[in-house]
């Protein structure tokens, strides 16, 4: 077990994403935030007080549950849907930020664009991730990354915040035999 | 196939070890130490030998159902259970309600020749409670019909009922009530309890069965002619029958081995092997009828052996006919339930299973004592072994046993039906030329 | 959980569970989303060898709301009415590769003889049985409690609900009785006594002949369908006299906690069990239960089919 992002890397880390993320946008007026449940919905209020804080404004800011737009959901036991919670001002028009912990296949975000579609129809939508840890299965790639962590298949990356583990680490292991 | 027989070492209902000879359909000897001349020597290493057992109540299916059984392959069944004589019900189609039909039953008995087949006659005519069926011309055939039953229905009208008991009077005959009030009991499905409550099943209350037994108790007493109530199954109508024979009245009453081991709680699957008439009852219930049949207040074990083609459980519950085999079990049954329960001796069981019915049943040849110069009716039962049921292994046609998979002790290894052997080593005899 | 037999199968974390699934596909299907694609490819039999439309279309419309593909198999004119053998029908079902039958029959224990045997291997949902059980009903009928009266949280604990009427052939009160205790409801049930079985006395509520003594201290009140023939079959006198002692009209309602609700599983008999002037009251909720249904069998459907088929019971 390896510790590659300590509590100060990731406060850190989320402090540069908010900046980039302004910088890119040119502010924080057409901006809003979804993190996608669990660890990256708290990821996403974060963010969005990071930036409030330097904007001195309220970001818009909510939680987008991918779970019925899964395309795996038969590959493993059901899972409880999470609550998708729009902001009020909404996102038609929006450059909409996703935020999620770890980027790894790709798949999640596939589903979370799916499950956007639905929802409206926004001006952008960018990716922000805590970490990226490679072996893209689809053409998807993150705006805003934490840390890049190559990653071997049979090493298993564990993401822990303080709002759901008690502590904030990112840690990367080998995964335990089968 | 020798007709003499010499089985070694074998204990007697009151538990005395000796050697018995069968000569000729009869009991030659009973004593230790029989020197074998010509006979077939079987050594039975200490298992029990009991009196042939008698059912006052089988379903042979035969006229009109044989997709379900018939005459020969349930006195096969019959033989396999241990069974020297068997009662064939009068819901056949057509009913036995006339000595043609009574004859017939009986010469396909006697054709089959496992084992005694005495027919059963209607009370009314079709079964159906409305006029008497030709008792007097039944009881004047062949068959020499005594036990009169519409099982399946109730004799409801009450006069009906009382001119039938009185009727029976001029030949010594008896009426076997199906006493099931058809009023509180339109589409029933199981006892009416809380698990009736619970699976939404329409309930068999108890009381249907004991309004008619009360009514019948009285009336037989009122006439003076002889009752008997089939398949009692509740504790009630127990402490009625009780009463009733405090009181001098001439009632008999059977229980079923199914009655006496399963109970409501098995309905909750829903499995249609366990739908039977009358409805499994209550654990309370099942205990009070145990008792009954060790004091004597329950004269005999019936089997209600209820033959029914697949597709009759195969299906809802709603749907599926009533009734379950019982003539290849009823003897394990018994063993387990009453007599390693220390509820009754060997000796009651061959009096419950033999003896009475017999007597019930003005049977001749059955039901007699073990001792020289009784009819060779006879069954040899290992009770240390254990055996598991298995549908597909029945010797009757139909497969509808509420106890596959279950292991019940007490293997049959023999019968004798009249000297011969029907079952040799727990294997059914193929008996002339059938 | 591989089938949806009876709620008495549920736990209290499974049954919470199928309704916070419901809670939040209610909030998609109250927003523009009409089709989520999570059971795509999957194969959804409604079984209805017993007319009930309302039942029937709202499983269809969850079906269809999670993209599964639906066969509907119904009484008029089907193989069931021309009695082919449930087995046969359970046959046939399996052949045509169903993941999930919906059955609604007249004979209570067909669901769950359906699921016990080897006839086919899909998920069974009873979508009621006889007068055995409907459990979908009960759990939309405690998703509509818990919505108006939870106060936000999980369970019903606190909440005092009466069923009022045709106990004894009710499959919605037998699944609701089971169901709200095990949320931890109270529950009353009132009839007539020829209208109640014998051998409730386990059954986990009270039990009470007088409506007009219980009504006060409800929080909510399910008033249940009672069938015109159960006058010829003895039960009650006349429908006057019925209506009389328990029916629920407006003097009744008047009664009633201020924010008591009035619910019915339908169809109503206005005018027998219920007075037009209630069914269409404020405080009744009888049509957001309809609404409800769809959210509630979406989830149901979704916690039998959307998982893998081996894992069983976790959520
Ligand atoms: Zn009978």
């Amino acid at each position: 077990m390896n510790v590659v992002l300590s509590a100060e890397d990731i406060s850190r880390a989320l402090t540069r994403i908010s900046h980039e993320i302004l910088e890119r946008n040119h502010g924080s007026t057409n901006v809003a935030i979804l993190g996608i449940p669990t660890r990256g919905a708290h990821l996403a209020l974060r963010v969005a007080e990071i930036m409030a804080k330097i904007e001195g404004t309220n970001i818009p800011c909510g939680t987008l549950d991918i779970t019925l737009h899964r395309d795996d959901l038969r590959l493993r036991p059901p899972r409880a849907i999470m609550p998708t919670l729009i902001p009020q001002s909404g996102i038609e028009g929006r450059d909409v930020v996703l935020i999620d912990d770890v980027l790894f296949s790709g798949r999640t975000i596939r589903s979370a664009l799916d499950a956007l579609g639905e929802v409206g129809r926004p001006k952008t939508v960018q990716l922000a991730v805590l970490v990226d840890r490679g072996h893209r299965e689809l053409p998807i790639k993150a705006d805003f990354v934490g840390k890049n962590l190559p990653s071997s298949l049979d090493q298993s990356v564990r993401v822990s915040l303080t709002e759901i583990d008690g502590r904030d680490e990112v840690v990367i292991e080998s995964r335990k035999q089968p | 196939m020798s007709s003499k027989y010499i089985l070694k070492s074998v204990v007697l209902p009151n538990g005395d070890k000796r050697d018995i000879a069968i000569e000729d359909g009869f009991i030659s000897a009973v004593s230790q130490n029989i020197a074998p001349t010509s006979h077939v020597v079987i050594d039975t290493k200490g298992s029990r030998v009991l009196p042939g057992l008698v059912d006052l109540h089988t379903h042979l299916r035969e006229p009109g159902r044989e997709d379900a059984e018939t005459v020969l392959t349930g006195s096969r069944a019959g033989a396999k259970g241990g069974f020297t004589a068997l009662s064939a019900m009068a819901n056949t189609s057509p009913v036995a309600d006339t000595a043609g039909v009574v004859e017939q039953v009986y010469r396909l008995g006697q054709d089959a020749g496992y084992l005694d087949v005495f027919p059963i006659g209607a009370v009314t005519k079709g079964l159906v409670g409305e006029s008497l069926s030709e008792i007097g011309a039944m009881a004047d055939s062949i068959a020499r019909v005594r036990i009169f039953s519409d099982d399946g229905n109730c004799v409801f009208d009450p006069l009906l009922m009382r001119r039938a008991l009185e009727y029976v009077k001029k030949f010594g005959g008896v009426i076997a009530q199906h006493a099931q009030d058809p009023r509180l009991t339109v589409g029933s499905q199981m006892n009416e309890g809380e698990i009736s409550a619970r699976l939404g099943l329409k309930g068999w209350p108890a009381v249907a069965e004991e309004a008619i037994i009360a009514r019948d108790v009285l009336l037989a007493d009122h006439v003076k002619s002889r009752l008997h109530i089939c398949h009692v199954t509740t504790a009630g109508g127990v402490e009625i029958i009780r009463w009733a024979k405090q009181r001098g009245i001439d009632v008999t009453a059977e229980v079923t081995p199914h009655h006496l081991l399963l109970t409501d709680e098995l309905t909750t699957s829903y499995d249609p092997i366990f739908k039977v008439n009358p409805p499994l009852r209550t654990s309370d219930d099942v205990h009070a009828l145990r008792e009954a049949l060790a004091e004597g207040v329950i004269d005999i074990v019936a089997t209600d052996h209820a033959p029914h083609p697949v597709e009759s459980k195969e299906c809802e519950w709603q749907e599926a006919s009533f009734g379950m085999l019982g003539l290849e079990t009823a003897l394990s049954i018994v063993q387990k339930t009453m007599v390693e329960t220390q509820l009754m001796t060997w000796e009651q069981v061959a009096d419950r299973m033999s003896l009475a019915p017999a007597r019930i049943g003005g049977y001749k040849n059955q039901g007699q004592e073990i001792a020289v110069g009784s009819a060779a009716n006879l069954v040899v039962i290992d009770p240390s072994k254990n055996w598991q049921v298995d549908r597909d292994l029945t010797m009757s046609k139909a497969t509808n046993t509420p106890y596959h998979g279950l292991t019940l002790p007490g293997v049959i290894t023999h019968t004798f039906y009249e000297g011969r052997a029907t079952v040799i080593d727990s294997v059914v005899q193929k008996i002339g030329d059938v | 959980m591989k089938h949806l037999l009876s709620i008495a199968d549920l736990n209290l974390q499974e049954a919470i569970g199928i309704l916070d699934t419901a809670t939040e596909l209610s909030r998609i299907n109250d927003g523009q989303i009409k089709k989520l694609p999570t059971l795509r490819g999957r194969t959804v039999v409604n079984l209805f060898a017993e007319d009930s439309t309302r039942t029937r279309i709202s499983f269809e419309a969850a079906a269809k709301r999670l993209s599964a593909d639906v066969i509907n198999f119904s009484a008029k004119g089907s193989s069931i009415s021309k009695g082919e053998s449930l087995k046969d029908t359970a046959m046939t079902l399996q052949a045509m590769g169903a993941d999930a039958v919906v059955i609604r029959h007249s004979a209570s224990g067909a669901a769950q003889r359906l699921a016990d045997n080897q006839w086919m291997s899909g998920a069974v949902i009873n979508a009621g049985d006889g007068t055995h059980e409907h459990p979908s009903q009960a759990l939309l009928d405690a998703f509509t409690i818990r919505k108006h009266l939870g106060k936000g949280s999980s369970d019903l604990q606190g909440l005092h609900v009466a069923i009022v009427g045709d106990i004894l052939h009710s499959r919605v009160a037998r699944s609701n009785v089971l169901l709200l205790a095990l949320l931890g409801a109270k529950v009353t049930l009132v009839a007539p006594p020829t209208l109640l079985p014998i051998g409730i006395k386990k059954w986990p509520c009270a039990v009470s002949y007088d409506f007009d003594s219980v009504l006060p201290y409800v929080d909510a009140v399910m008033m249940l369908r009672v069938q015109q023939e159960r006058m010829t079959e003895l039960f009650f006198p006349n429908a006057r006299e019925y209506s009389r002692y328990y029916g629920l009209n407006a003097e009744r309602m008047r009664t009633l906690k201020p924010a008591a609700l009035i619910m019915h599983p339908g169809p109503m008999n206005r005018g027998l069990e219920i007075s037009a002037e209630v069914a269409d009251s404020a405080r009744s909720v009888i049509t957001e239960q309809v609404s409800n249904g769809v959210s509630v069998r979406m989830a149901i459907l979704y916690v039998l089919l959307a998982g893998s088929s081996l894992d069983v019971g976790s959520f």
